[in-house]
């Protein structure tokens, strides 16, 4: 009889959860959270303009016009031409794509690296834990753009290879956070259970404890979208990155630095894209790390 | 029949700043097949290190496995390869833990945590397993076991999920299950159902089982046999009935002592075992029960009392076993 009524109740209560229209989910998302889909919609708004960029561009971007360089705003060029006479909008709309593809690429690959060693330096623990936080004490102790340049320096510049140099200091913070996370999993007896069933490390490391530190990973990621926009716009401004005619924002920054006195608008509109996708993305990652860490939900 | 896992003067110590710590020191029992062997003593006295021992998860360092054999169908696992050991570990020996609300693990969902054995040690296919995985929740009597297996364990009580953890233990049809405390953390009539569900489940699959518990009323009614553990070492071992009636060890009676009885007229109070376990780092050459012990005798500090032969299959470490323990008068 009892389990009868049990069954009844549960049902009873899954009928009572219809699934919200995504609309519905949509708004009561932007309620709770109104910056972070703020940030999420310059996010998305840059993505549309990176994947439709050869159909919202109003001029091809390398074009030089060489009857209006340095005009400033007007109804030709939105946002005024830079020295050679390209549209500045144009510039910023392909510049996205670099901007979104180093930002990606780097934060994830970062992190994603940092989220496995991190795992696997609590798990091990021991010599190799030890020898594995030296090591990344070593990649810490640097200024993340001093890091950078080294690399830069070593490689040569070129978008991979700014990628490369923003990268690696990314993977040390990230094992970091991560570590401190995987180290208290690794206590809690299902770790030890799932090594008396008899698992490999590698399972027990990728199955069974990677996902239980997908929170501090997340927060980690989103954080590094920014960072890695700014990085990138950093180096390429010091002309280690992107090298001219393709369009970055840190690269127009170079060119502009020459010219901003007179046309001011060759300097600005660059720089407002740079601040206003790393809002954008800052914004966003405070969300998640509000949804994802439990501590902050109940407010 | 030979033994299904012989222990044979297994030592386990853990080397920390404070001392070698002799956490198993010189331990020997066997487990045959089909079996239900007790291994019972209070906190710290190397039940649950033994038991670790066994499928070498002691966390090493500290610990380490220092001399002695495990010996499981003719193969030592002190010393095998890290390999051999992973083959065995929830194929053959499976393990049940204490803490049945974090010994699953949370992101995961009952069918994944059940199928994922099956998968990986029996070669079987995700369909097969999941089928397997629904009969053993039916077996374990959890009810509608078709909706349970995509839950996640936050959904489920600590009984059922201790259900849910010895499941997984037979999972692979292994030959020994070692539960290590498996009720203590459960409530009293839970306890007795998980139990009962252990022996009839150990019972019709032959399974062979090491129950470690500090509940003497568990091994009275659920073990065939019995080691009384303290500080380390095995101090009565024998029949679970001759263990709990005609206890031949000062500690084994001081254990049964302290624990209420339904049986017995009803005591003012209960008489607990005096004074602390001792401190492993620092244990002489004699007895170490001897300082809590009521019928402690000089020739004690000597050394430790082997274990000597008390009729039938029952052995206890004491010099004074022998003597009629009359004043014992349970």
């Amino acid at each position: 009889m009892v389990t009868v009524s049990e069954v009844q109740t549960e049902a009873q209560f899954e009928e009572v959860a219809p699934k919200k229209p995504w609309t519905q989910i949509a708004v009561d998302l932007s309620r709770k959270q109104p910056l972070g889909v703020f940030g999420l919609a310059i996010v998305v708004a840059m993505i549309i303009a990176a994947a439709l960029a050869d159909v919202v561009a109003p001029y091809n971007p390398l074009q030089e016009h060489f009857d209006s360089m340095l005009s400033g705003p007007s109804e030709d060029y939105l946002l005024g031409t830079d020295e050679f006479g390209r549209d500045i909008l144009s510039r910023l709309i392909y510049g996205s794509r670099t901007a979104l593809l180093v930002g990606f690429v780097c934060a994830i690959v970062g992190s994603t690296a940092g989220l496995v060693l991190g795992v696997a330096s609590a798990y091990f623990g021991g010599l190799f834990d030890l020898m594995l936080q030296r090591i990344l004490d070593v990649f810490m102790a640097f200024p993340l753009i001093i890091l950078a340049l080294a690399v830069v320096a070593t490689l040569g510049p070129g978008i991979e290879n700014v990628m490369i140099a923003i990268i690696l200091p990314f993977i040390p913070q990230c094992a970091r956070v991560v570590r401190s996370n995987a180290l208290a999993i690794r206590e809690i007896p299902y770790v030890d259970a799932a090594r008396a069933l008899g698992f490999s490390d590698a399972r027990i490391i990728l199955r069974h404890m990677v996902p239980n530190v997908m929170a501090p990973y997340l927060i980690m990621l989103t954080t590094f979208l920014g960072q890695a926009i700014l990085l990138e716009a950093s180096l390429s401004f010091l002309g280690l990155g992107v090298q001219d005619p393709i369009p970055a924002w840190g690269l127009m920054l170079t060119n502009a630095s020459e010219f901003f006195e007179g046309a001011p608008w060759v300097a600005i509109y660059p720089g407002v894209a740079i601040s206003l996708s790393v809002f954008g993305f800052n914004l966003f990652g405070d969300s998640v790390r509000d949804v994802l860490d439990p501590k902050l939900r109940s407010r | 029949m030979g033994a299904l896992l012989e222990i044979d003067n297994l030592q386990t110590h853990f080397f920390t700043s404070g001392g070698t710590v002799k956490a198993v020191d010189g331990v020997s029992y066997d487990v045959n097949a089909g079996e239900t062997v007790a291994v019972v003593g209070e906190s710290g006295s190397g039940k649950s290190v033994t038991a670790l021992s066994i499928l070498r998860l002691i966390p090493k360092p500290p610990g380490e496995i220092v001399g002695g054999e495990i010996r499981f169908q003719g193969k030592n696992l002190a010393f095998c390869s890290e390999d051999e050991i992973r083959e065995i570990r929830g194929r053959d020996i499976s393990m049940i833990f204490q803490e049945p609300m974090t010994s699953l693990n949370p992101v995961l969902s009952i069918g994944m945590q059940l199928t994922e054995p099956m998968i990986a040690h029996m070669g079987m296919s995700e369909a097969e397993a999941r089928e397997r995985a629904v009969k053993l929740l039916e077996m374990v009597g959890i009810n509608e076991p078709r909706r349970r297996v995509d839950q996640y364990p936050h959904h489920l009580s600590g009984g059922m999920r201790q259900r849910v953890m010895i499941a997984m233990s037979l999972a692979c049809e292994p030959k020994l299950i070692i539960a290590d405390e498996p009720t203590t953390a459960l409530d009293v009539t839970i306890q007795a159902q998980i139990l009962e569900l252990m022996k009839n489940l150990t019972r019709d699959l032959g399974v062979a089982m090491i129950i470690i518990t500090h509940n003497l009323g568990v091994v009275a009614r659920y073990a065939d046999r019995v080691n009384v553990m303290y500080a380390g070492r095995i101090v009565e071992t024998g029949v679970a009935s001759d263990i709990y009636h005609r206890p031949r060890h000062p500690y084994t009676l001081a254990l049964l002592k302290s624990v209420p009885r339904m049986d017995r007229p009803r005591q003012a109070k209960l008489d607990p075992v005096d004074g602390q376990p001792p401190d492993l780092t620092r244990l002489d050459g004699g007895c170490s029960f001897r300082p809590r012990c009521k019928f402690a005798i000089d020739k004690c500090a000597e050394s430790f009392p082997p274990l000597e032969e008390m009729g039938g299959q029952h052995y206890s470490a004491c010099f004074r076993s022998k003597e009629s323990l009359a004043e014992i008068e349970l």
